[in-house]
């Protein structure tokens, strides 16, 4: 047991200090969230009541993209050097090490997503009452998309035409993540309860955190035979 | 039943039946159809329109079923490498692909006359349309793998993923109040439709099953004569078709 | 029975017949689309086969 929390704990460190070294492959995503959150108000006009009800949809569409395109690099550089054959040959659970890479993802990309977004719902108009589930809708949601994303970047390694195939077929099971974490702000907006889109939400975290390791670990085993 | 699992068995047994599921077809398509178009009385509230729905509610019950039977072949190929299970798998995605497409296209002209609208971005036709992007994405994802064991593993995950989306759009009538017509048929209640419309229902429901039971043996024997093209029996198909 | 009638179903004739219609053309495709293919695989296969052959 102690041996593999020590991997899990080698695993995001070195994810961690990987990304320290390239920050612009961690960086780039947030810049990516930020441009597109812009381009709406320049595309649909100023208006504030506008922007006030595009909000919420806008702010979560933009992390989605956001965390889409972060995807390739999750699993697609320890597969070019080796590492990830290592991981798999390793005496621990593939599906505890893809936890551990989706955990490193999301520190480094979810996380970070979080903390930015109030800054831009203020720039959409969001109302400040919305701003809390704002917060906790991406906080469930963003490790929903790590989670599903991997499942997507596992299944397309090495593969011509990787990215936007990973898009194709990750975008459609980020639907329902989207629906009620948008919903979730949205309702708060209007000044009713968010409960139930987050009760959804959470619901969605715990159903992900138990399959979506299993089909991770299956999806490399299968990319890497 | 284990000695149907081999391409070899199962080609010329697939072969037998196909006559026979496509008389079938054809026998429930035109009653159903006849039924649906002549002998249906129009609908009070809907009038003539309430015929689309002897094409809508038979084709997305087929766009889901067949996802589901495409997934459970995924699974038994996963598991076990059983090869027909991976050529089913195959097989049923598009098929499944083209009754979603139908069912789409059929539900917005049924949605004009009644609502008003070509499109109502409500949960059921929306479910609709991501299990097409479903559909499609398992196509693609397939032609991008050139290994036919690693694509048919990988598309096997991808549609076991995809399958937790089935349940949701079951569902999400219920989870959301929306304009989208309550399910008026169910295996567990009581049709709340007249049984004058229940009955060319039922007809067209098994008309599309057993068209989708002819298309898919069509399409695995294809693919098995390809598959197994190295294998004696094979050569003896190709040669004796004259 | 008038054929007139039938056919305008009541005012929604351009609703219904699409339906019917392009449900006709994607079963027709479904059908249309193994049949051909078997002819293109067997015609691959042949010559496969007689590339093999001569090979040996």
């Amino acid at each position: 047991m102690a041996a593999l929390a020590h991997a899990i704990t080698c695993i995001v460190r070195r994810d961690v200090t990987v990304a320290w070294r390239r920050v612009h492959d961690v960086v780039l995503p947030l810049v990516f969230f930020a441009i597109v959150t812009s381009l709406f108000p320049l595309g649909v006009g100023p208006e504030p009541n506008l922007l006030r009800e595009l909000a919420p949809g806008v702010l979560w569409v933009a992390a989605l993209l956001a965390t889409m395109l972060s995807l390739n690099r999750l699993f697609a550089n320890d597969y070019a050097d080796g590492t990830l054959e290592l991981l798999a040959l390793a005496p621990h659970p593939l599906s505890v090490l893809a936890i551990a890479k989706v955990a490193s993802h999301w520190l480094l990309t979810g996380l970070p997503l979080v903390l930015m977004a109030p800054l831009l719902a203020l720039s959409l108009n969001l109302p400040d009452k919305a701003l809390a589930t704002l917060l906790y809708s991406l906080l469930l949601g963003t490790p929903v998309l790590s989670l599903i994303g991997a499942i997507g970047a596992a299944l397309t390694l090495g593969l011509r035409g990787g990215g936007v195939l990973m898009s194709a077929l990750v975008l459609p099971l980020y639907t329902p993540v989207l629906i009620f974490g948008a919903g979730a702000v949205a309702q708060a907006a209007n000044g009713q309860s968010a409960e139930a889109h987050l009760s959804v939400l959470a619901a969605f975290l715990a159903l992900a955190l138990t399959l979506a390791p299993w089909a991770t670990a299956a999806a490399l085993r299968v990319s890497l035979d | 039943m284990h000695k149907y699992a081999s391409p070899k068995i199962f080609y010329p047994f697939a072969g037998k039946l196909l006559p026979w599921l496509a008389a079938l077809t054809a026998v429930l398509l035109v009653t159903g159809i006849y039924l649906g178009l002549f002998v249906a009385p129009p609908d009070y509230q809907q009038g003539d329109t309430v015929r689309i729905m002897f094409i809508h509610v038979p084709a997305a019950w087929m766009s889901m079923f067949i996802y589901v039977v495409m997934a459970a072949a995924g699974a038994i190929a996963l598991s076990w490498q059983v090869k027909l299970a991976e050529v089913l798998a195959s097989a049923c995605a598009p098929i499944g692909a083209s009754f979603t497409l139908l069912a789409l296209v059929s539900g917005s002209l049924w949605g004009k006359p009644m609502w008003g609208t070509w499109w109502a971005w409500d949960a059921r036709l929306t479910s609709e349309l991501i299990l097409l992007f479903l559909y499609l994405g398992f196509m693609a994802l397939q032609a991008s793998i050139e290994d036919p064991r690693r694509a048919a593993r990988a598309c096997a995950i991808l549609a076991l993923v995809g399958v937790v989306n089935i349940p949701i759009i079951h569902f999400s009538v219920e989870w959301w109040n929306t304009l989208h017509q309550a399910a008026s048929v169910s295996k567990l209640g009581k049709p709340s439709i007249h049984i004058d419309i229940l009955i060319p229902l039922l007809v067209m429901f098994g008309a599309f099953k057993a068209f989708f039971a002819t298309t898919v043996l069509m399409r695995m024997r294809n693919e098995l004569l390809e598959r197994e093209r190295e294998t004696q029996w094979v050569a003896q198909v190709v040669e004796q078709d004259k | 029975m008038n054929w007139t009638e039938f056919f305008a179903m009541g005012g929604h004739a351009v609703y219904i017949w699409p339906v019917y219609g392009i449900a006709a053309v994607i079963l027709a495709f479904n059908v249309i689309q193994p049949v051909t293919r078997r002819r293109t695989v067997f015609k691959r296969l042949r010559q496969y086969y007689r590339i093999k052959s001569k090979a040996r």
